[in-house]
């Protein structure tokens, strides 16, 4: 029996379709059976940046509305040896075209088969919304440094608090600029987690190889090399019940931030 | 045999009181009141009002009904009803007047978007992040950092007050006035341990938390004790 995570931010182009794509992979690099579900429904973006646009057939309310089975609407990811699936949003409906019921049914379907189910969650607290979080047995939230972001963030948190059978949402801050953040000029992680006050699951660096990456189709998280690519694992991981220090990754930030202050020369 | 008599007038050094009997009917009483009141109509020659209290005592009356005792007084005498005064009041009204004067303890993160409201005071042990609201019919007292809005007194208390561990309001409401937070807040200020208050020009004030026992004395329910 898998568990499903719903990833959540309120607000949009805070990073949760990149996050979902990062963090199935991620999994899926440690050996799990991983379906990423798009729940934008006539926005589907998911399947681009994990490039498997070319090869969808069948989506979401096809799915739910049993013009095909469960699992011929799954595209696999062929990078991964039968370990991670998408199933894609539709694009020609909208969002009313699901029910939260229908969600329910469909990931408790879905968990037989699979160790993680990642529901990608359309922005807004509408229907799309309640559609990705029926489903869900924990929640993660993603935001940015931004006092918008949070703000937003602080509102999904509310409402994820409401929902039944929901474990606590955990907290990803993403695209954190070091030196924006070091003159003050961005709200720094302790003012965010304060603010929110939820656990925080992990922060990723905002790296312009990430979208290089979703432009390729190719998520970040397969470059080893990459500071947002550990970042995705080292979340993934932390998934798993490994504890790895949030220390190390702030250590390691730094390390990555006296790089390139030695780059520039600075002292 | 002489009955008890349902309906006496006695002067207090406060006014005149008229004493109504307890564990009679209520028409009994009406027509007692009615007679009573006729007799002695040609003693009375002033023309001015004069207002009397009338004390009920254990006896339960609907509001329709003190009407009709108000009017019923009024036509016979040049006598006013100030006040009717009971010692029974219904479980509704009872429930309502310890809600207000009750202080709800609540735990948690009033978030973007939440609005928690109590009809008495309201003890908040965590923050109100912006855009979340508290309101509450008496004062209001954030065990956290207020960042969001708050309204004390919401029914129209002017004397309610708002105090914060830590004051960052987006806006403060008491009774009828508002008052927002300036808009360029130096960031490293101490807004710690402050209240807000309606001063005598009718302003929100804020001050210092210590300020309020000499400002709202009101606050303090402790009897006796040393």
């Amino acid at each position: 029996m898998g568990e499903a995570i719903v990833i959540t931010s309120g607000k949009g182009g805070v990073g949760k379709t990149t996050t979902s794509a990062n963090i199935g992979t991620s999994l899926a690099l440690q050996g799990k059976k991983v379906c990423l579900i798009d729940t934008d429904i006539g926005l589907r973006n998911l399947d681009v940046v994990m490039g498997l646009e070319n090869r969808i057939i069948y989506d979401l309310v096809d799915v739910v509305e049993k013009r095909c089975k469960t699992h011929q609407a799954l595209v696999k990811d062929k990078r991964f040896d039968g370990l991670l699936y998408l199933l894609p949003a539709a694009q020609t409906v909208d969002k009313s075209a699901v029910t939260p019921e229908q969600m329910q049914e469909l990931i408790t379907e879905l968990k037989q088969d699979y160790d993680y189910i990642i529901i990608d969650c359309p922005a807004g607290i509408e229907q799309g919304y309640k559609n990705a979080v029926a489903g869900a047995d924990k929640a993660i939230v993603v935001t940015t440094p931004e006092v918008s972001a949070v703000r937003d963030a602080d509102r999904i948190i509310g409402l994820l608090e409401k929902e039944k059978d929901m474990e606590p949402p955990r907290l990803i801050v993403n695209r954190i600029r070091n030196h924006m953040m070091k003159t003050g000029d961005m709200l720094d992680i302790d003012e965010i987690t304060q603010h929110l006050s939820i656990e925080l699951i992990g922060i990723v660096a905002d790296d312009e190889e990430v979208i290089k990456a979703s432009n390729h189709g190719e998520p970040i998280a397969l470059n080893p090399n990459s500071k947002a690519s550990i970042a995705y694992r080292n979340i993934a991981r932390r998934i798993l019940g490994e504890s790895i220090p949030l220390q190390s990754l702030e250590d390691q930030n730094k390390g990555v931030f006296s790089k390139l202050k030695k780059f520039f020369g600075v002292r | 045999m002489k009955n008890r008599q349902n309906v006496t007038i006695k002067g207090t050094k406060d006014g005149l009181v008229l004493h109504l009997d307890d564990t009679c009917s209520y028409e009994e009483l009406k027509q007692e009141l009615d007679q009573k009141l006729s007799a002695n109509s040609r003693t009375e020659e002033e023309r001015h009002l004069i207002s009397v209290k009338v004390d009920i005592g254990n006896r339960y009356l609907t509001d329709g009904q003190k009407e009709e005792l108000k009017e019923l007084i009024r036509q016979k005498k040049n006598l006013m009803v100030d006040d009717i005064e009971s010692n029974v009041i219904t479980k509704e009204e009872a429930n309502r007047l310890k809600e207000e004067n009750e202080v709800v303890t609540v735990s948690r993160i009033v978030r973007s978007g939440q609005v928690l409201r109590v009809p008495g005071d309201l003890l908040l042990i965590g923050d109100v992040n912006p855009g979340g609201t508290v309101i509450a019919g008496g004062n209001i007292f954030i065990m956290g950092v207020l960042k969001g809005v708050a309204h004390a007194g919401c029914f129209g208390n002017e004397q309610a007050v708002i105090a914060a561990s830590s004051m960052k309001p987006s806006q403060l409401r008491i009774g009828e006035y508002i008052n927002r937070s300036p808009d360029s807040n130096p960031a490293n200020e101490h807004r710690e341990m402050e209240c807000a208050y309606i001063n005598e020009n009718h302003y929100i004030i804020i001050d210092r938390l210590q300020a309020l026992n000499h400002l709202r004395p009101n606050l303090t329910r402790l009897e006796g004790g040393h």
